[in-house]
């Protein structure tokens, strides 16, 4: 438990030390808000859709999630580079849960940065309905531990930087523009139902504005089982590192 | 307390240790020597559960690091060559978390930081982060870090690299004080000769991933007919520069110093 504790509190630590990064991460939920809000907001309208803010709040939560969060797990490559990684290696606690404090904190961390956003949303004019806003927080948890997770398997066989960018343009970059954030994709089912950043997005549109595309229930056990997925393929690509 | 026997590491077609026994004694003090790149630093990762051998045995107080690695862990500290500390952490904060890693309880884990952060000269700096420390000031915290649990075998892979002469004196005083009062075992490479005649009961020179020489410092002067142990390593290992390839992970340091200058 304490080494759960410490590393999910260095994790926060670093997290909370890095400001220019909090605000860095917050740009590009604010630029899509602003520039797809108020620009896409009339013809969404038009088309019959209701309100774009409405529709966009959730995909705008769900994105800020994955970013933060397959950045947490990716950070493990920084630890190898750094070289904080060997201290966390030769420490005589089982691997496992090295890697599920490190996971847990990133994904607190996530929460945090998804909440900030769910407030600029409710600034930019987004109504949820609050009776199910516990139910909106689990999805985040969830989703914040499987991306986590998933940046840190991804990081524990990556030995440098170099695969760090293909990360981003091949996985996380098609994650988000086919989970159906930014716009319907109703009539593309195929790609939606891979991508594991649909359901959390479609989860967070359920609770909170009422619409859904896949259904609550199905969103919340597709997220669970693949967060339970990552975090063992993640514990045990992690306790296999060698340096 | 250590002990290997016929220990190989390959990386393709290099074969970086090339079948080297040895073995060292419950409260002894062991130098490791060698030229750059020889095999020290990978015979160290072996030794620690960081790494694999191809073939070979290692056997740590009795136990094998491939198969019991936590309870080998449990029995050893390190002070690794390159740099291990957590850079947005304070110097307590690494110190402290290295404690809770390890098991040492919050009392005694305050006491020990407080003592060995004084001792090493960083006290009052304890509340700034490591990233705003100097080369030596890292490499203080890194070794007073190694020492904070109390363990059976302490590694240090060329823990003097970039220390003055004062801390230098410090740290070895410190170790050889635990080598006495608690019979802990230590393993240690260095660069530096007068420090390994010194300190070093016993010797192994290591070069091209094999042992060329093992024995007291006065034995290796005996044999190799030298006044020092500088001229017997330079004996025994001849005198042309090692060429040494630089890893990715020194790469990107060096390309995130550059970056932090430039801003």
């Amino acid at each position: 438990m304490t080494t759960i504790y410490i590393l999910w509190l260095r994790q926060l630590k670093r997290y909370v030390r890095s400001r220019p990064r909090i605000i860095a991460s917050l740009g590009q939920p604010l630029m899509y808000l602003l520039a797809l809000g108020f620009g896409f907001g009339p013809v969404f309208q038009k088309a019959g859709q209701g309100s774009y803010i409405q529709f966009l709040a959730p995909g705008m939560i769900g994105m800020t999630i994955l970013f933060t969060s397959i950045f947490s797990g990716i950070e493990l490559i920084f630890d190898r580079q750094f070289g904080f990684l060997k201290e966390m290696l030769v420490a005589p606690v089982p691997r496992l849960l090295i890697m599920v404090g490190r996971t847990v904190g990133g994904a607190t961390t996530a929460v945090i940065q998804g909440i900030v956003v769910a407030v600029i949303c409710l600034l930019a004019g987004f109504r949820p309905s609050i009776a199910l806003i516990p139910v909106a927080l689990v999805f985040m948890v969830l989703m914040a531990i499987l991306f986590t997770a998933l940046g840190t398997a991804l990081a524990s066989v990556l030995s440098d930087m170099q695969g760090f960018q293909m990360i981003i343009n091949f996985l996380v970059m098609p994650m988000f523009f086919l989970s159906g954030a930014l716009f319907p994709l109703n009539n593309v089912p195929g790609p939606m139902a891979i991508d594991p950043l649909s359901y959390g997005v479609d989860g967070l549109r359920s609770v909170l504005i009422g619409t859904s595309h896949f259904g609550v229930g199905i969103d919340l056990l597709v997220l669970t089982v693949l967060s339970a997925l990552c975090m063992m393929v993640g514990a045990r690509l992690f306790s296999r590192i060698q340096l | 307390m250590i002990r290997a026997e016929h220990l190989v590491k390959t990386y393709g077609d290099i074969r970086a240790v090339d079948d080297i026994s040895f073995e060292v004694a419950r409260g002894e003090i062991f130098a490791f020597l060698g030229p750059n790149g020889a095999g020290k630093t990978t015979t160290i990762k072996m030794l620690t559960t960081l790494l694999r051998p191809a073939s070979g045995k290692v056997l740590i107080d009795g136990l094998d690091p491939v198969t019991h690695q936590n309870e080998v862990r449990r029995r050893f500290g390190i002070v690794f060559q390159d740099p291990s500390l957590d850079d947005e952490l304070t110097a307590w904060e690494n110190m402290d978390l290295h404690g809770a890693l390890y098991g040492v309880p919050r009392r005694l884990r305050h006491e020990r930081t407080e003592m060995l952060l004084r001792l090493f000269g960083l006290w009052e700096r304890r509340k700034d982060p490591v990233k705003q420390f100097s080369g030596g000031m890292r490499r203080r915290l890194e070794i007073a870090r190694g020492l904070l649990h109390t363990p059976k075998i302490i590694f240090l892979d060329e823990p003097t690299l970039g220390l003055d002469p004062q801390t230098r004196n410090q740290l070895w005083t410190h170790v050889k004080k635990l080598n006495e009062e608690e019979q802990v075992t230590v393993f240690l490479t260095t660069h530096y000769m007068e420090e390994a005649d010194r300190v070093a009961q016993r010797i192994a020179v290591i070069d091209h991933g094999k042992i060329v020489a093992q024995g007291t410092p006065a034995e290796l002067k005996q044999q190799t007919g030298s006044e020092t142990l500088e001229q017997a390593f330079l004996a025994l290992t001849g005198s042309a520069i090692r060429e040494e390839g630089a890893d990715s992970a020194e790469g990107l340091r060096n390309m995130a110093r550059m970056w932090r200058r430039s801003r």
